[in-house]
């Protein structure tokens, strides 16, 4: 199916849920709202005419101008099979949610995908964004008392960790071993 | 050897003994592997068979770090992995040396200004004997870094330093 009929059967089935569509670009994508994130992932796993059973990554976006934090996924379906396409025969798609920076909460599709597992723990690493009712929520490449999430675009550096300096004004005036 | 310190002045009787200790050392540098990132395989490439090490004695690298000489600190070092260089540097046994290879565990190399999880140089987490700068460095300097080691166990005796003990380190 192409990204337009796709986002018109979305739109169909769940109304408001889906809160803006865009098709220009290698990625269109529909937005929509982290309430209802969940059904919407089931329905685009499951339903027949979709099946997309691969996640193939989720990425975080950090929209400071917006005091915004979403979530990219992107996914692509290995069984539904467009036999009228010469090239490209399964169909891929994008979808967004957006949320505030304030109480970044998207609900977590590592029930219903395997990939989400750790890319969820590293948005929550790097970006900050808590997934609800993930199985394992926890740093995945900073170490586990590590402060702040690297990848904003407000996160201040640290001076040191661990007694080891991380500025070259600290390295200069600390003792060394 | 510690019963001898203090015992003779430094360069008066030992220095035959010193000579033929240093050469043996000298002559069979173990290393512990230590490969860390991509300095790692231009140390795998420098001990296969066009660039040997082992024909400086250096090709027995040893998994566990009390049975090894000299750790050559290869690939970047996060804050992570920089507790676990302390321990392992710690584990080693004395006459113990530290090469640091690469731009990254020199000075932070390409990570300097914005890895935010990079340790600016292994120099703070565990004292150097000798820097081989590269990114990463080319056998060629990795074994002249070898030699520097080697160098400077030609310099150890038995009897008190001159000074107070302390190396200075080395720039290959």
């Amino acid at each position: 199916m192409t990204p337009e009929e796709i986002s018109e059967l979305l739109r169909r089935e769940f109304g408001d849920a889906i809160e803006d569509t865009v098709l220009e670009g290698s990625h269109p994508y529909v937005v929509v709202a982290a309430g209802k994130w969940f059904e919407v992932a089931r329905f685009l796993r499951d339903d027949p005419g979709l099946k997309f059973n691969l996640l193939n990554s989720i990425s975080s976006i950090d929209l400071l101008a917006e005091k915004k934090l979403a979530c990219i996924y992107d996914m692509c379906s290995l069984v539904a099979r467009d036999v009228t396409q010469l090239v490209g025969w399964t169909h891929s798609f994008t979808v967004r949610v957006v949320v505030d920076r304030d109480d970044p909460k998207i609900p977590s599709v590592a029930s219903l995908w395997a990939t989400a597992d750790w890319h969820e723990r590293e948005a929550y690493d790097l970006m900050g964004i808590v997934f609800e009712n993930h199985p394992d929520l926890r740093r995945i490449l900073c170490p586990e008392d590590w402060v702040g999430h690297p990848l904003r675009k407000d996160y201040k550096y640290p001076v040191e960790y661990h007694g080891i300096p991380a500025t070259t004004e600290h390295g200069l005036n600390s003792p060394r071993h | 050897m510690s019963w001898l310190e203090n015992k003779f002045e430094e360069g008066l009787i030992m220095t035959t003994v010193d000579w033929a200790l240093n050469w043996a050392r000298q002559g069979s540098i173990w290393p512990v592997t230590f490969g860390i990132a991509c300095c790692a395989i231009e140390m795998m490439a420098t001990g296969a068979s066009r660039f040997d090490l082992d024909r400086f004695g250096a090709g027995a690298f040893r998994p566990s770090p009390r049975q090894a000489d000299l750790m050559i600190v290869a690939g970047t070092v996060t804050y992570k992995m920089a507790s676990r260089v302390k321990r392992l540097f710690n584990q080693m046994p004395e006459p113990k040396f530290v090469m640091a290879m690469g731009a990254c565990t020199i000075g932070g190399g390409p990570y300097f200004k914005y890895g935010y999880h990079v340790v600016k140089g292994v120099d703070l987490v565990v004292p150097v004997d000798v820097y081989v700068p590269g990114c990463p460095p080319r056998p060629e300097s990795l074994i002249e870094g070898l030699m520097r080691v080697q160098d400077l166990l030609a310099h150890q005796t038995r009897t008190k330093e001159k000074g107070n003990g302390k190396r200075l380190p080395v720039i290959a």
